[in-house]
């Protein structure tokens, strides 16, 4: 099948900002932490997106910040999918109390916006960069938890799965080789979207400062760093919220592109 | 009089979206001419992808999703309709041309009465006006056998049953008084017995209103008691078309002659001998209701014997299964298997017990797990049951694939790339692996054409001549259980009405429903329809 211009531009982009991120070392002009130019300088030769409060090269930062958002949200992403997807397999597979017990304690969860539950969690922990993953992971967990568990009900009913059980099949072996790979694409679809509400999360937690701490630096961190320039017109806090949008928009046009592919009549889910 | 309806060289394209591939244009019709003219019947006849249904929704100039009908002519009353303006042929459908799908109960919307949807179409082409319209739906339900005509149609299409659904649904197409009407399958959706009381009040009420129709489907005895003359297809192409008489009693080519003579596997009763499975007294509910689908049960059945369980939708003989194979635990009763009383609950199955008692489902695609080649399905049983790895579990695969008529090249292949009969070939190896003593087959063939559901039957019989199994055969196909069973169990409303050896249960004297049941099978032969209905004892329970 041919792949269409929108998910080829978003895989171009997403390709981009791995490859930054997994040799920032190499690829950053400067250091992370080295004051280069003045305070809030535009963009020039030596600088290309202009310095920041303190004088720090903003392209550097950027590239920096972007290893360590992406790596936390997906760490955290797969946190999530490897445990939410597992409970609600789980769920649907046995049913009775252990489901109502792991949906309703879903539910609970859901019910408290996770940015309080977040807020308050981190402000009782010690602030690390584990902590953050977990915390984040578990949270995304529960989102995940409800589609795992919608999609692998539609399965659990078909015949093929009854065969199994009636073979005397063991639980993992129903969830691991009859449920999972007919659930992943939907579920890898789910992913990209949930990546991005994880990289929107640690930008969140980061801007209102009980993310990544310095001297790490994260897209979040950077616009909170330099929002005070906005009031002069300076443009250094754009350039983070720039990188956030981009990332979003470009993981987005893969992931609708997977969810197409796999809704659509032509080589879904039947083949 | 003149053939008002005349198609000639039809041809019929497609285009396909293959993944990974260059689309495809098919031809799904090739050169297909037909006449029919007022008040006659043609019945259309043939496989699942024969181009049946294409060619008879070409004769309102429709095709469905992506479906180009792309040579020949479509006249009807002497215009070409083919290339008809979208207002020609919204003036057509519905009006001149109407049509009846196979499953009423998806047809109608349910949320409006019964009434309304059948003059809808009447009303909107300004045929009549709504006295006059209800007056002649209240006439074609009288005509139809619906009950109490006058008030049929204040219901809501939940509150009548499948059959009196079917029924309605000819009355639509019959309401503005078309000149064609198209029945696509009509009877296939339902239970034998009440399919008998839908076939005589279609026949009667194209006869009373002079219509001409097209009748579509893959059962010959079905319509050759409705048609005048019938069309035979294979892949989009005529293979035969004559008189009904003719295709009958005297069919010109080899694969009309298949399809006439299907359904005559012979099949020599065998002596009794004691059972592998008993099943003594037992009753089952589901749980959280209070009504019981499976009152007090008990039959037996003889090593490498088979015993089929016939009767209609809801008369409990898949919940017999259920309770046999431990999914539905009974609420009480025994049931011994091998010697050795079966626990209830699956649960508690020793893996011996799980693996001599194997199971076939109705709908062989949903049956095999769709990511698993067909290697990973059949060894898996090998894997699980004998620990079989490697070398000797691809060898004895390959032996059981050999043994259900596969041969070689489709060990590594995915069940999307299997036909309907090689899917379901698959799904008797799998329980075959398991060399079990037993296997519940459950409507196994009901999902086929048949002449391909014939190739799995003679499989099935030549496997329980080779490994000696038992079969536990549910269906409603009385022809089927005349081909394969030893012995017969009829079940009606959760009860065995009638059980015994396959001759005694199938010689008279009958008790009422076992009568009925009998004598709704289609008989390959002109005149049966009427026969059968001047000389039954019992109303269908659809009535």
């Amino acid at each position: 099948m041919k792949m269409p211009l929108s998910a080829l531009i978003g895989l171009i982009l997403t390709g981009c900002f791995v490859f930054c991120a997994v040799f920032a070392q190499l690829l950053a002009p400067y250091p992370l932490e080295a004051i280069s130019g003045g305070v809030w300088e535009g963009p020039s030769s030596a600088h290309w997106l202009g310095t920041d409060t303190i004088g720090r090269d903003i392209l550097s930062r950027l590239i920096y910040g972007g290893q360590i958002t992406i790596f936390v949200a997906l760490a955290s992403s797969v946190i999530a999918f490897g445990l939410g997807s597992f409970l609600g397999f789980l769920a649907a597979v046995r049913g009775g109390w252990v489901d109502q017990g792991l949906s309703r304690g879903v539910d609970l969860m859901m019910a408290i916006p996770s940015l309080i539950v977040a807020l308050v969690v981190l402000s009782v922990l010690p602030l690390n960069l584990t902590v953050l993953i977990l915390v984040i992971g578990f949270l995304d967990a529960t989102r995940v938890f409800r589609l795992a568990r919608a999609v692998a009900m539609d399965i659990a009913v078909m015949d093929y799965v009854e065969a199994a059980r009636l073979r005397g099949e063991g639980q993992g072996w129903i969830i691991f080789r009859e449920i999972l790979p007919n659930a992943l694409s939907p579920l890898v679809a789910e992913f990209g979207l949930r990546f991005i509400f994880a990289v929107l999360f640690i930008s969140t937690l980061s801007f209102l400062g009980l993310g990544i701490q310095p001297p790490l630096a994260d897209w979040g961190g950077m616009v909170r760093e330099n929002k005070d320039g906005l009031i002069y017109g300076k443009s250094a806090a754009l350039m983070p919220a720039l990188a956030i949008a981009l990332l979003a928009i470009s993981v987005n046009l893969v992931a609708d592109w997977i969810l197409s592919r796999t809704t659509s009549l032509k080589g879904g889910r039947g083949a | 009089m003149p053939d008002f309806l005349e198609i000639k060289n039809l041809r019929i394209e497609a285009t396909a979206y293959p993944p990974g591939e260059p689309p495809k244009d098919l031809v799904l019709v090739d050169d297909v001419s037909v006449s029919l003219a007022k008040g006659k019947v043609l019945g259309l006849i043939g496989e699942s992808g024969a181009g049946k249904s294409t060619i008879g929704l070409s004769a309102m100039a429709f095709g469905r999703g992506g479906v180009r009908l792309t040579g020949g002519e479509i006249l009807l009353n002497g215009r070409d309709i083919r290339g008809l303006a979208p207002a020609g042929l919204r003036a057509l459908r519905g009006r001149e041309v109407t049509y009846v799908a196979q499953s009423a109960a998806a047809a109608f919307n349910p949320a409006k009465r019964l009434m309304e949807q059948v003059i809808e179409t009447t009303l909107s082409h300004g045929v009549m006006g709504r006295a006059e319209a209800e007056a002649r739906a209240v006439m074609l339900f009288g005509k139809l056998g619906l009950p109490k005509p006058e008030t049929f149609g204040t219901r809501y299409p939940h509150q009548v049953s499948g059959g009196q659904l079917q029924r309605a649904m000819t009355a639509m197409a019959l309401c503005p008084k078309p000149d064609l009407v198209i029945f696509d399958e009509p009877t296939t959706a339902l239970d034998v017995t009440t399919q008998i009381d839908v076939l005589a009040a279609i026949k009667e009420a194209i006869h009373d209103t002079g219509v001409a129709a097209l009748y579509i489907t893959h059962d010959l005895a079905v319509v050759a008691q409705v048609a005048d003359d019938i069309l035979v297809l294979r892949h989009g192409k005529k293979v035969e078309y004559g008189p009904v008489r003719q295709i009958i009693t005297d069919p010109h080519e080899d694969y009309t002659r298949a399809l006439v003579s299907v359904r005559s596997i012979d099949h020599e009763e065998k002596a009794e001998a004691p059972p592998i499975l008993s099943v003594q007294n037992v009753t089952a509910r589901y749980s959280g209701t209070t009504f019981d689908v499976l009152k007090n049960v008990s039959v037996d059945l003889p090593a490498g014997q088979t015993l089929a369980v016939v009767g209609e939708s809801g008369s409990g003989k898949s919940t017999l299964a259920r309770a046999i194979t431990g999914l539905l635990p009974p609420s009480a009763g025994r049931i011994t298997f091998a010697g050795r009383e079966l626990s209830r609950d699956l649960k508690a199955r020793s893996r011996d017990d799980l693996r001599e008692l194997q199971m076939i489902y109705q709908m062989a695609d949903v049956a095999m797990n769709p990511r698993q080649t067909v290697g990973t399905i059949i060894g898996r049983p090998l894997e699980f049951y004998f620990g079989m790895t490697g070398e000797t579990k691809r060898k004895r695969v390959q032996e059981l694939l050999d043994q259900i008529e596969m041969g070689k090249g489709y060990i590594d292949r995915y069940p999307a790339e299997l036909s309907g009969g090689q899917k379901q070939r698959v799904c008797i190896a799998r329980a075959l692996a398991a060399k079990p003593k037993l296997i519940i087959c459950d409507e196994v063939t009901s999902a086929l054409d048949p002449l391909v559901a014939d190739g799995i039957l003679k499989l099935l019989l030549n496997l329980q001549a080779q490994e000696g199994v038992a079969y536990l055969f549910i269906t409603h196909d009385l022809a089927t259980v005349k081909a394969i069973a030893d012995r017969i169990a009829v079940m009606y409303r959760g009860q065995v009405v009638r059980y015994g050896s396959k001759t005694d249960v199938l010689t008279p004297p009958f008790d009422d429903y076992t009568d009925l049941l009998l004598s709704s099978v289609p008989e390959m032969r002109l005149g049966w329809l009427e026969e059968v209905l001047a000389n039954r004892r019992m109303e269908s329970a659809g009535n």
